[in-house]
This record gives C-alpha cells, structure tokens and sequence, in this order.
C-alpha cells in the first residue's frame, strides 16, 4: 500500500516550484517601475534560485549563494537604494518605444536561447543509475575546500605530469586579493566629500 | 508533474537564459543606475545556474564535477566585488550630480 505523499514525485515538484518562483521574481524585477519593489523582487529571486542550487546537489554554492549575495551584495544594494531614494527616483519612467524595442530584441534571445537549451541530446539524458549521493559525495564541502587550497579529491588518478596543476589555490589567492582591492577601492571612492572643505573651515 | 518528466540539465539552462534576458532587458531598460546594477546581479546569477547544473553529480553522468561548483563559488565573491565597486560609483555619481538617472551621466567631469 503506497501513501499518498509517495505518489508526488518531490525533486520535480520543487525544481518546478523554485523555478517559478525564480523566473517570476526575476521578471518582477524586470517589469516593476518602483526601485524599492525591484529590490524587494530581486532579494526573493535570488533566494529562490539558491533552492535550486540545492536541488543539484551543490549545498554549498547554495549556502554561499544564501549567505553573500542574499545576505550581503543585496543588502548593500537596498543601502543603496535608501540612500538615494528621492521623491522624483523612487520611479522613473521609460520610454514606451525602448519598452518595445528591447522586449523584441529579448524575446529573440529568449526563444535562441530556449531552443539551444533544448537542441542538445546530451543534456536530456536521464539515465544516471543510483543516484544517492555516496559517502565521498556527500561532503562536497570538505572537496570545495580541499580544491580552494590545491588538491583536487577527484582527479587524484591523473596522469603525474599534471598532478597538482588542477586545483585552484592561485585563482584562489587573486581573487582575496582582488577583494581586499575592492574594499579599499570601494570605501575610498564612497567616502563623505565634505569633510576637506568643513576641516578647512 | 508528467509532463515534465525527469529534470535535467536542459531544463536548469531554461531557468539561466530567463533570468539572463530579464537582466539583460533590465540593463537596457532602466533609468535608475541601481536599476542597471539589479539587472547585471541577475546576468551572473543565470550565469551561476548554468555552472551549478553543468557540475552537477544528480543530473548527468560526464558532468564538469568539482569545476562547475567552483566557478559558480568565484562569481559569487567576484560579484561581490562587482557591486560593492559599482555601488560606490553610483553613490559618488549621487553625490555630485543630486541625480541617479543614467541619462544625466554623460559627462566625465562633474
């Protein structure tokens, strides 16, 4: 006797859900006039499509995607937002005849892009065997972070002339370092303009 | 769910090349330059989505592996980066101008 709840199949039931809610938030954001709306919208789209990276079974991408860009580059855009929302920007109007334009010019790239997603035999297939996760894949955080420093987990069998040539330690170290630029970059060029004139003073 | 069927790598990019036309159409269409931002953090997300399915162990069998969990790690820190960046150029813009309007910024000197 099979209960109910088996009968859904759960994994299309939330890809269907997420991606819904992914897609309709993302043209929510397209289509609001309201700035304030628009970040609310973009917030929900891109917490939505970390519920997909978890059903592909990347929980960690989905986390990071979770904890820096949800939690941390939106909320600075919403600062951003407070910051400079006046009466007169809270919504600015677009020409209809760009509306037009471009909603032809992204319709064709939408329909190009759907019948590429489709065209390809080699993405559709579905025969993948047992797919539970085994022991070794189910802590892709621990290879994530063995990968971050230089040792890939995975392709140890490799031929020896490129052992210790697939991992990421150097991307790794120029992008900490293309952040902290970033920072420094960031707080220099955002700093208040007026403290010269009223020290001089 | 029948007529879905099984989920698979196809269907991952569907979502990816929506939400990169919405961002792309959000790049062309807004006026206000946090507008333009929104629609360029929506780019790389679609982007991400497409990274995070071509890695992933669940969906098919010669996937990327541990490359496309990766990549999808460094786009997320990059856009970042990206946004604290532009962000401090808009409010810097903001503070000169009085304005956010993009179709006020063309000139390079304040």
């Amino acid at each position: 006797m099979t209960l109910a709840v088996d009968a859904i199949a759960w994994h299309q039931f939330f890809f269907v859900m997420f991606a819904l809610l992914t897609c309709g938030f993302a043209v929510g954001v397209l289509f609001s006039g309201n700035i304030v709306r628009m970040a609310f919208y973009l917030v929900l789209s891109l917490a939505s499509s970390a519920g997909l990276f978890f059903l592909a079974g990347a929980e960690f991408v989905g986390a990071m995607q979770l904890m820096i860009y949800v939690g941390g580059t939106l909320v600075l855009l919403i600062f951003g937002v407070m910051l400079t929302a006046q009466d007169r920007f809270i919504s600015l109007k677009t020409p209809a005849g760009e509306w037009v334009l471009s909603l032809i010019i992204g319709g064709t790239l939408l329909a190009l892009l759907l019948a590429a997603a489709f065209r390809y035999e080699g993405w559709q297939q579905a025969e993948l065997g047992d797919t539970t996760p085994t022991s070794s894949q189910a802590d892709t955080t621990a290879r994530l972070g063995l990968s971050l420093v230089g040792v890939r987990p995975d392709k140890l069998d490799d031929s020896p002339r490129k052992a210790g040539m697939s991992g990421y330690l150097f991307p790794f170290i120029i992008v900490s370092v293309h952040l902290l630029v970033v920072l420094v970059g960031a707080a220099y060029m955002a700093r208040a303009k007026k403290r010269t004139t009223t020290t001089a003073r | 769910m029948a007529l879905l069927g099984t989920v698979t790598v196809s269907h991952y990019l569907a979502v990816g090349a929506v939400l990169f036309v919405t961002g792309a159409l959000c790049m062309a269409t807004k006026r206000n330059a946090l507008g333009v931002l929104m629609g360029i953090e929506l780019v790389l997300n679609g982007a991400n989505l497409n990274f995070v399915a071509f890695g992933s162990e669940l969906l098919r069998k010669d996937n990327l592996g541990l490359d496309g969990s990766l990549m999808a790690l460094f786009v997320i820190v990059l856009a970042a980066g990206e946004a604290a960046v532009a962000l401090a150029i808009a409010l810097n813009f903001y503070n000169n101008h009085m304005s956010i309007d993009i179709d006020q910024a063309d000139d390079l000197k304040g």
